[in-house]
């Protein structure tokens, strides 16, 4: 029980902070819950302090809105919450498509679809960039934040909250693209939130960081992380990870049966 | 390793080329469903929306409004509704919009896609002010224009006897009795589709619409000569000529050529 624990436990930690969050925006509409209300775009925590997504808001601005204080002081709070602390901890921590992206990439694993030869994968990690400034673009030409309008991760959030209508439709097209077309296609591809968090999310402390010394080479960690070329230097050299496209999911640090990578602080004193 | 330098270079050159290329037209479907989808015009938004243009860029879509309404008439706009995409609106005939005093969904708004001041009269929160749309009345199946008294939209307006006014004419088919018309007036109508609730023909025959869509402009050129206040806008109006073979003459020389200068 206790080796299971720690095989999963960031796991769990995970998926109840991720279905909570939902539940308290669900009942935050459903039953008058106080605690959240809104969802993922824009919310009120306690009826009090504003929370709102820095990516819609920055398409706003590039659509010509005029930006309340409201979502400004929402969009800083969150802007400075991931830069300083989490990282791209949004991904893994708070996204609900994590989880059907999640059990694509699992599904890939015990269907062994990773194995069947020439499934190399022919895209670049940097398209995400490239949809970024897209939705930039065409926010502007657009007049509207042009992402939000087709994100299925609002979709799926306003769908638990407010009522799904075809919104399903999105998660299963996702999760057959994961699974069939690309090995984390749609999380480390394209999706421009998840883009727009690694730019963020370079900067903060809490790091992954890989202990040579303890490590066997056994590559656990690299076939279980989504964003598998964060952790380049694994059996290589003792380093963090700094790159911003690690989700500081935890999953490489619970996999690992040698204690080889574990949470640290980045120092603030660069040596 | 010159040559490879060189041709590392192209190839990044290339790279970037294909990205642009494939930006462009991944921009182009992208931009085109977003024009496809925010084209419906017909849509009732909660009181105190910015016009349609400004209400999409700045609303974003976190339902504080649905939430807030204590009659469950907003709703956020879920995929398959055809309609742009997590914005909300409201259906009167399923549910309309009681026009509470105190507009609990305006307040929370934390984009100013809704606009507290466009409902306030004199600092304070005043619904009768809001333009959500206006009632327009099908005079073809509304029974009250055959004859038969009904006056449901009349009862039901919460601001009956300013939005709607009931007229009263002779019914020449009978010579006894009279018509009961119910006359909509834009300038006290909320468009809160209480009347269009409670419409009793099979599909209501009193519904709303969006004002830009359901109200004309007479523009400066027509002034209500009678209106000390009305006539100041003819100020505004910009002197408008078109020369035609005709009018390039005077008038009396058109008057006397006969037909000639029209053929
Ligand atoms: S990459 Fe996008 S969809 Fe995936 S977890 Fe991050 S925000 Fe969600
Ligand atoms: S490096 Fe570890 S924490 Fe970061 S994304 Fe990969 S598995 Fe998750
Ligand atoms: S005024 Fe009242 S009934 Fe009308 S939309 Fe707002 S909260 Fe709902
Ligand atoms: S509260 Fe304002 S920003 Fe939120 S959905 Fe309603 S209109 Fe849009
Ligand atoms: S929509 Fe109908 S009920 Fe509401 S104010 Fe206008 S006329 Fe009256």
């Amino acid at each position: 029980m206790a080796k299971l624990w720690n095989k999963y436990r960031y796991l769990i930690l995970r998926r109840i902070v991720q279905i909570s969050l939902l539940v308290l925006y669900f009942g935050g509409n459903a039953w008058g819950l106080k605690i959240l209300r809104g969802d993922l775009s824009a919310s009120k925590i306690f009826n009090m302090i504003p929370m709102s997504d820095p990516y819609a808001v920055l398409q706003m601005l590039a659509a010509g809105a005029v930006i309340s204080a409201d979502l400004l002081l929402g969009a800083a709070i969150a802007t400075l919450f991931y830069m300083l602390i989490g990282g791209r901890a949004f991904c893994s921590w708070v996204c609900p498509i994590n989880m059907v992206t999640d059990a694509a990439s699992y599904a890939r694993r015990v269907l062994k679809i990773d194995n069947i030869k020439g499934t190399r994968q022919p895209a670049s990690r940097n398209i995400r960039y490239w949809v970024l400034v897209l939705s930039l673009v065409v926010s502007a030409i657009m007049g509207l934040a042009a992402f939000e309008f087709i994100s299925p991760i609002s979709m799926v959030v306003r769908g638990v909250v407010f009522g799904i209508g075809f919104g399903w439709a999105a998660v299963v097209v996702i999760f057959l693209f994961d699974l069939l077309v690309l090995k984390n296609g749609w999380c480390g591809h394209v999706c421009p939130l998840g883009g727009f968090y690694s730019l963020i999310g370079k900067f903060s402390f809490i790091r992954v960081h890989h202990n040579e010394a303890n490590c066997t080479a056994c590559m656990k960690c690299k076939v279980v992380c989504p964003e598998s070329q964060v952790l380049y230097m694994v059996g290589k050299e003792s380093l963090p990870v700094l790159s911003g496209e690690c989700t500081n999911c935890a999953r490489c640090i619970e996999v690992c049966d040698d204690d080889a990578l574990g949470f640290s602080i980045k120092s603030l004193i660069k040596k | 390793m010159e040559k490879e330098q060189m041709s590392d270079r192209r190839k990044f050159i290339f790279d970037m080329a294909r990205g642009v290329g494939i930006a462009a037209l991944g921009g182009f479907v992208w931009s085109a469903f977003i024009d496809e989808a925010k084209a419906s015009q017909l849509l009732l938004r909660p009181p105190g929306a910015l016009k349609e243009k400004d209400f999409l860029r700045t609303c974003i879509k976190c339902g504080l409004c649905v939430e807030a309404c204590p009659y469950d008439t907003l709703v956020l706009a879920r995929p398959g509704d055809h309609r742009p995409l997590g914005t909300p609106f409201f259906l009167p005939r399923d549910v309309p919009c009681y026009m509470c005093p105190d507009i609990p969904c305006v307040p929370v708004c934390p984009s100013g896609a809704l606009d507290k001041k466009s409902v306030s009269t004199e600092g304070h929160l005043n619904i009768k002010s809001a333009q959500m749309g206006l009632a327009v009345v099908d005079q073809e199946s509304c029974i009250a224009f055959w004859g038969i008294q009904c006056d449901a939209c009349y009862r039901a307006c919460p601001i009956l006897g300013e939005a709607i006014t009931i007229e009263y004419s002779k019914n020449e088919r009978t010579g006894k009795h009279a018509f009961m018309i119910p006359i909509v007036h834009s300038g006290a109508c909320t468009g809160c589709g209480l009347c269009e609730h409670a419409c009793v023909t099979q599909k209501a025959s009193i519904h709303i619409l969006p004002r830009e869509v359901a109200m004309g402009k007479a523009g400066d050129h027509y002034i209500k000569g009678w209106d000390k206040k009305d006539e100041k806008r003819l100020e505004n109006a910009k002197e408008i000529k078109t020369t035609t073979e005709i009018s390039k003459k005077s008038a009396i020389d058109s008057l006397n050529s006969g037909m000639k200068d029209l053929y």
